[in-house]
């Protein structure tokens, strides 16, 4: 097989696109920072894409925009047929820290997106949704533990229910798990894949690992600062599911080389 | 082999004790119980205070030896517990402990919140309250006297002054206290900000609220004592004045315990009201890391 080809968007089969950047831009006027320069993006539905890139090359910027926290000044962004003009119960969302309030049960934690959107009673009713969202992260029993008593990588299971509560179209990662331990790391990233495939969840990370990007995704966006740009798009062609095993192979380590070599081009 | 070779590290850091349990080297001192150590220091603090009287190195009219503080003590609890004129004084100063309190935790807590949620509060109120703050504030004491006569309304007002500015600093600092992650969160969730304020701000901030609460609860009684001694009336303040114009020593340091109980049950309640509605504090472990 050749080695260049396989770098290559898989293009064969065509998926109902979810998500949808176009030409999006961001220019800070005060700062005279350009952000973001002219990136395109299409998740489709049920895929897993990464974008990876060294500090400041605007990924955060990006993912902002595409939680509709920002607003682009150009371009379009489309979720699902329609513009992103803001936060959107539509879209899931996960950080760093699992940001869980210990003056709630985790089941209350898990709702709360429900109760900010809905109030308090539509919560309550969606607290069967939540127990099967903590059978589905491996945490069931734990509903009515408080946070405190979560270790990080339990938190971050409850983190993922709270995402998934209000059946996002699309899931943005922020780095979900890179407080935790490198084993919980792993284990955990195998987990989101697992919880990713039986929702057919449409989910984009942001990560700073290239083996986390490449065991996880389907594409990987290699992105480069100033002005923050996608530069390559890398199609993983790896079985599902995808082992930590995989992580061993020939074709896993091409793949991080080749996308090293792009970081470390940019950063020189 | 493990347990071999630690022995041997602690034989050699331990001076040739092959025993890995280092926890029980300590101190004797480090051993007695916390109880037994604050009596025998507090016995010991009477013996010296006792010798020290006895031998005249202090006169007697100034300072009473802690038999007859002692005595007395007794005295002023026959007194209280009969229902008599001294009951009636502790009441009244409990009133203006309380309603100051009240007063302060209501003002200092909507203040609180001006400054700490409003860029107005924090722009054009915050600098006056930070000013009045700096101030000597019992030295308004003739001023509240004047405007609300000698009753306990004057107290009430000192006791309250004083107690608000801890109340203020710790509500504002509470609401600053939610950090980033969280704000962003509640963001992508959709919050309005009414929703930030009530769901995440607030109850993040009341560890810092409840530590204003405590130090206005200090505050309080200070006030309430002060404004007795200068406005007069009937509480427990003036009983100490008027003990100490007598040269009644004894009686002066009587009284003075039984006001810190009312202050120590005043501390307390807060505490108690804390660990109630803040449960989560003491049992943390850190949840982000």
């Amino acid at each position: 097989m050749n080695a260049a080809a396989a770098f290559l968007p898989a293009e064969s089969k065509p998926r109902e696109v979810v998500y949808e950047l176009k030409s999006v831009s961001k220019t800070y006027a005060m700062r005279q920072i350009h952000a973001l320069d002219n990136v395109n993006l299409r998740l489709e539905r049920g895929s897993f894409s990464s974008v990876i890139g060294s500090s400041g090359c605007g990924k955060s910027t990006l993912l902002k925009i595409m939680a509709g926290l920002q607003s682009p000044s150009a371009g379009s962004v489309v979720l699902a047929g329609k513009p992103v003009l803001g936060p959107r119960r539509d879209i899931g969302m996960m950080f760093q820290h699992a940001t869980l309030f210990p003056w709630r049960t985790t089941l209350e934690n898990i709702v709360l997106p429900i109760e900010i959107r809905d109030g308090k009673q539509a919560a309550a009713a969606k607290h069967e949704a939540g127990r099967r969202l903590l059978d589905l992260v491996g945490l069931k029993g734990f509903e009515n533990v408080y946070p405190g008593e979560l270790s990080g990588g339990m938190a971050q299971r409850a983190a993922i229910c709270r995402m998934l509560i209000t059946e996002p179209e699309v899931l943005l990662l922020d780095e979900p798990f890179s407080a935790l331990d490198e084993l919980s790391r792993d284990f955990m990233n195998m987990e989101l894949q697992r919880i990713c495939m039986a929702r057919n969840a449409t989910a984009f990370l942001v990560t700073h690992s290239i083996p986390e990007a490449v065991i996880l995704s389907d594409v990987v966006h290699v992105m480069r600062p100033r002005p923050g740009r996608v530069v390559e798009t890398v199609a993983i062609d790896l079985p599902r599911p995808r082992t930590l095993e995989m992580i061993t192979t020939p074709y896993f380590g091409a793949l991080v080389a080749h996308i090293r070599s792009r970081l470390d081009k940019e950063a020189a | 082999m493990s347990t071999i070779d630690s022995s041997i590290e602690v034989g050699e850091t331990g001076a040739g004790i092959t025993d890995t349990v280092w926890t029980e080297k300590g101190s004797w001192l480090d051993r007695v119980p916390r109880a037994v150590s604050m009596i025998v220091l507090f016995a010991a603090f009477l013996a010296i205070w006792q010798g020290v009287t006895l031998l005249g190195v202090v006169s007697p009219i100034i300072m009473p030896t802690p038999a007859e503080v002692g005595r007395d003590i007794v005295t002023v609890a026959i007194n209280l517990l009969s229902g008599d004129y001294m009951l009636a004084a502790l009441w009244i100063t409990a009133k203006e402990v309380f309603f100051g309190f009240i007063i302060a935790t209501v003002v200092g807590f909507s203040l609180g919140v001006l400054v700490g949620e409003t860029t107005f509060g924090e722009r054009a109120v915050m600098p006056y309250l930070v000013a009045i703050d700096t101030m000597p504030k019992i030295a308004f004491a003739p001023l509240f006297v004047a405007w609300l006569g000698f009753d306990i309304a004057s107290k009430v007002a000192l006791a309250a002054f004083i107690a608000t500015f801890p109340i203020i600093v710790g509500t504002a600092a509470g609401l600053h206290a939610a950090d980033s992650n969280a704000r962003m969160l509640f963001k992508t969730m959709g919050a309005s900000r009414w929703q930030m304020l009530i769901k995440l701000k607030l109850p993040t901030g009341l560890p810092h609220f409840f530590t204003g609460l405590k130090i206005g609860s200090v505050g309080v009684m200070a006030g309430a004592i002060t404004g007795e001694f200068l406005g007069g009336g009937k509480g427990f303040g003036e009983l100490i004045r008027v003990a100490a114009s007598m040269l009644d020593t004894p009686r002066v340091f009587s009284l003075i315990l039984y006001l810190s109980l009312l202050g120590l049950g005043l501390f307390a309640f807060v505490n108690w009201v804390q660990q109630h509605f803040v449960f989560w504090h003491k049992a943390r472990v850190t949840t982000a890391e």
